[in-house]
C-alpha cells in the first residue's frame, strides 16, 4: 500500500501543485495524467524518493519512506525518462549488470528468456548502440519481466514502443497487477488497461 | 507536531522577520566601522612609532594582518552558515554564506595585494613563496571556487546545498593545506623569508592592529547584511511581503 | 558488496570498450611531461631536481581529465538514479566507481611514472619512492576529484568549474607526493611524507564518499 499525503512540489519559484494526496493498494494500478509541466515526473521522483517534497510525505505500509529507506527500496522499480541503459553494452550485458545493482542474481538462461520476451532474440549480443530507439526501450521493460518488486513506478513507459510492444508491457503490467503488485505510471495516451485510478496533477 | 517549538525558531528566523531587523542594523554596523577605522588609522599612521628595521613601509601591516584574520575567520563563519542551511534546511542561513563569501575573497585578495606592497620593501620582491601568502592564495582560490559553483547552478536552492558541502569539505581542508604548504616551506629553506622572525611589536601597534581588526570586523558585517537584504529581496521576489515593501512599491 | 563489485566490474568493461578516453588521459600524462625538458633544457642535473614536481603536476592534470566523465554518463542516461534507487546504501556504490575510476586513470600512471622518471635520470631508489607516492597519491586525487565531480554535474561549464574546486584541494597531495622524492633524493627520507600521504588517504576514504553521495542528491533533485 502506498500512500501520500498533502503532497506539495516547487520548482524554481512555481508551485506544480499542493495539498496532493493519494493511496494505492496490492492490485491497482495508478494513471497519472496532466498536461506536459504540470508535475507528473516531479510526482514519481517524489513517490519514488529521489527528491524531497516541498510540503507532505509519502508512505509505503504506513511507514514513512525516508525512514525505510532500504526497505522501500527493495520494493520498488523505477523506470525514468531515461532508460538506464548503456549503449555500450549489449542487452544481455545491461539486464545481468542492472540485476546485480539490485542486489539480485540473474541467471543468464532467464535473462535470455525476458529479452526474448521482448522480441529481442538474436540481439542479445549486439552492444546497445546499434538498436533503434525502441528496441532500446525494450531492453529496459525486460527488466520489469525479471525484477521482483512489489511497487513499479513508470515514467511514460510506452513511449517509442510500437503496437506490439504496448501489447506486451500491458500485458506484462496487468500480470503485475493481478499477482497483487502495484504500478504506478505516467502516459499521454489512453492505456490499454482495466480497471484503473486516475489522478489528475495540476490546475 | 511534537517539533511545534523549532518551527517557530524558524519562523523568527525567516527571511521575511530578518529583512527589517538587519535593515535596523546596518547603519550601526556602519557606524562602528567608521569610528574604528579612524581611530584604528589614526594609531597606525600618528601614534605607532617608526620602526627601527623597517621604517615607514611596515604600517602597511595595519591593514595587511586584520585583512589576512578576517579573510580565515570569514571562511569559518561563511562554513558554519552554509553547514547549518544544509543540516536544518533553513534558508536564510544558506543566504547568509552566500552574503559573505563575496566579502570573504575581498579580505584574501586585499591581503594577498597588501602583502606584495608589503614585500617590496622589505624582502625586495613582490611575491615570496612564504607559507602565509600561498596559503591566503589557495584560501583566495577556495573563495573563487565557492562563488564561481553558485554562480553557475541556477536553481538558488540547489546553488544552497552544493556550496555548502563545498565549504565544508574547503574547513576540512583548509588547516590540511595551511600545514602542508608550511612543511613544504621549510623544507625548501633559503627560497623565502620568515615572517616570524619579525621583531617584537610595540604595544600601540598591537593596539593599532586590533582596532583596525574590529573595523574590518564590523565593516564585513555591515556589508554581508546590506548583500543578505539583496539576496532575500531576489529570492523572495515573487511573495507577497516583498510586493507590499515601501521601497519595492517605488 | 556484491553490487559494488558489479559497479567495479561494470565501469571496468564501460572502460574496456571506451578505451580511447583512457589511453587519451594516458598519453596526455606523457607529452605534458615530455614538454618540460623540451621548455627548460635538457640540463641533467636540473631534471633530475624538477622531475618530481613535473610528473606529480602531470599526474594531477591527466586526473582532472577524466574526472568530468566520472557521472555525467551515469547522469545522462539515467543509470544515477537507478544507483540512488539501488537497495545499497549509495555511498557503497560511489565508492565502487571510485575505484573502477583510480583502476582506469590512477593506476596506469602509476605504472607508467617509473619509465618517464627514468628520462629525468632519476635512480632506482627514487623512482621506487615515486611509484610509492603516487600508489597513495593517486587515490586520493580520485577520491577528492570525486566531490567535484558531483557538486558540478550537470552545470554549464562544469568542466572547468571542476578544476577550480579540487585543483586547489589537491595542494596538499602534490607537496607531499612531489616532497615524498625530493626529500629521498636530497637524503632527508621519505618516510614522513609518506606517511602523512598515507594519512591523508585514510581520511579521504573516510569522507569523500560521503561528501560526493550527498552532492549526487542534491545534483539529482
Amino acid at each position: 500500500m502506498l500512500t501520500a499525503t498533502a503532497l506539495s512540489c516547487v520548482r524554481g519559484e512555481r508551485r506544480l501543485f499542493a495539498g496532493l494526496d493519494l493511496a494505492v493498494g496490492p492490485g491497482e494500478w495508478l494513471h497519472v495524467q496532466g498536461e506536459n509541466g504540470a508535475g507528473k515526473t516531479s510526482l514519481l521522483r517524489i513517490l519514488a524518493g529521489l527528491s524531497p517534497a516541498a510540503e507532505g510525505e509519502v508512505f509505503w505500509q504506513g511507514e514513512p519512506i525516508k525512514v525505510l529507506a532500504e526497505g522501500y527500496r527493495r520494493q520498488l522499480l523505477f523506470l525514468g525518462h531515461h532508460g538506464a541503459v548503456k549503449e555500450e553494452l549489449t542487452p544481455l550485458e545491461n539486464l545481468t549488470l542492472a540485476a546485480q545493482l539490485d542486489g539480485t542474481a540473474l541467471e543468464e538462461m532467464a535473462a535470455l528468456k525476458a529479452l526474448a520476451r521482448f522480441g529481442l532474440r538474436g540481439r542479445e549480443d549486439l552492444n546497445v548502440r546499434f538498436l533503434s530507439a525502441g528496441q532500446k526501450r525494450r531492453v529496459l521493460l525486460a527488466r520489469l519481466a525479471v525484477r521482483k518488486a512489489t511497487l513499479w513506478i513508470l515514467d511514460e513507459p510506452f513511449t517509442a514502443l510500437d503496437v506490439k510492444a504496448v501489447e506486451m508491457l500491458s500485458g506484462l503490467i496487468v500480470e503485475h497487477v493481478t499477482n497483487g503488485g502495484i504500478a504506478i505510471l505516467t502516459s499521454h495516451q489512453a492505456i490499454p488497461l482495466p480497471n484503473g485510478k486516475v489522478l489528475k496533477v495540476g490546475t | 507536531m511534537s517539533n511545534n517549538k523549532i518551527i517557530n525558531w524558524f519562523k523568527y528566523a525567516s527571511p521575511q522577520s530578518f529583512y527589517p531587523v538587519a535593515g535596523r542594523m546596518i547603519p550601526w554596523f556602519w557606524g562602528l566601522a567608521a569610528i574604528f577605522f579612524v581611530v584604528g588609522l589614526y594609531i597606525s599612521f600618528f601614534v605607532a612609532p617608526t620602526d627601527f628595521q623597517q621604517g615607514e613601509g611596515y604600517r602597511i601591516i595595519f591593514i595587511h594582518v586584520p585583512a589576512a584574520w578576517m579573510s580565515m575567520f570569514i571562511y569559518l563563519v561563511m562554513a558554519f552558515w552554509a553547514g547549518l542551511g544544509l543540516a536544518l534546511n533553513t534558508r536564510l542561513s544558506s543566504m547568509m554564506a552566500q552574503a559573505l563569501a563575496p566579502t570573504g575573497a575581498i579580505m584574501a585578495f586585499l591581503s594577498l595585494w597588501t602583502g606584495a606592497w608589503w614585500g617590496k620593501p622589505m624582502w625586495g620582491a613582490w611575491w615570496v613563496w612564504d607559507a602565509r601568502l600561498t596559503s591566503a592564495l589557495i584560501l583566495f582560490f577556495l573563495y573563487i571556487g565557492f562563488i564561481a559553483l553558485q554562480a553557475a547552478i541556477d536553481d538558488a536552492r540547489r546553488a544552497d546545498k552544493a556550496g555548502a558541502i563545498l565549504a565544508l569539505v574547503g574547513v576540512v581542508n583548509v588547516p590540511i593545506i595551511y600545514f602542508s604548504v608550511k612543511w613544504w616551506n621549510t623544507l625548501h629553506q633559503g627560497a623565502s623569508v620568515s615572517l616570524t622572525k619579525a621583531p617584537s611589536m610595540a604595544t600601540t601597534m598591537l593596539w593599532g592592529m586590533l582596532i583596525m581588526a574590529l573595523a574590518f570586523w564590523m565593516y564585513s558585517i555591515a556589508v554581508a547584511l546590506t548583500r543578505v537584504r539583496a539576496i532575500i529581496l531576489e529570492r523572495e521576489a515573487h511573495t507577497e511581503w516583498v510586493k507590499e515593501l515601501p521601497e519595492v512599491k517605488q | 558488496m556484491n553490487a559494488v563489485m558489479a559497479i567495479i566490474r561494470r565501469d571496468l568493461l564501460l572502460a574496456m570498450r571506451r578505451k580511447s578516453e583512457v589511453l587519451t588521459a594516458l598519453f596526455f600524462f606523457i607529452i605534458v611531461v615530455s614538454l618540460f625538458p623540451l621548455g627548460i633544457g635538457p640540463e641533467t642535473a636540473l631534471l633530475r631536481k624538477i622531475a618530481p614536481g613535473i610528473l606529480w603536476v602531470a599526474a594531477l592534470l591527466a586526473t582532472m581529465l577524466g574526472l568530468a566523465r566520472l557521472f555525467a554518463p551515469d547522469h545522462a542516461d539515467g543509470t544515477l538514479e537507478q544507483m540512488v534507487l539501488a537497495p545499497a546504501p549509495l555511498g557503497l556504490l560511489v565508492t565502487g566507481k571510485i575505484i573502477a575510476h583510480w583502476i582506469t586513470t590512477g593506476l596506469p600512471l602509476v605504472l607508467l611514472a617509473p619509465v618517464l622518471g627514468i628520462q629525468f635520470d632519476l635512480d632506482t631508489g627514487a623512482l621506487g619512492i615515486l611509484v610509492v607516492a603516487l600508489l597513495l597519491g593517486t587515490p586520493l586525487l580520485s577520491l577528492i576529484g570525486a566531490i567535484g565531480a558531483a557538486l558540478t554535474l550537470g552545470l554549464r561549464g562544469g568542466g572547468v568549474l571542476l578544476s577550480l574546486l579540487v585543483l586547489p584541494l589537491y595542494v596538499p597531495a602534490l607537496i607531499f607526493g612531489a616532497g615524498a622524492v625530493e626529500a629521498h633524493i636530497s637524503g632527508l627520507g621519505a618516510g614522513g611524507h609518506l606517511s602523512l600521504l598515507a594519512a591523508l588517504l585514510a581520511l579521504a576514504v573516510f569522507f569523500a564518499p560521503w561528501a560526493t553521495t550527498a552532492a549526487l542528491r542534491i545534483a539529482l533533485e
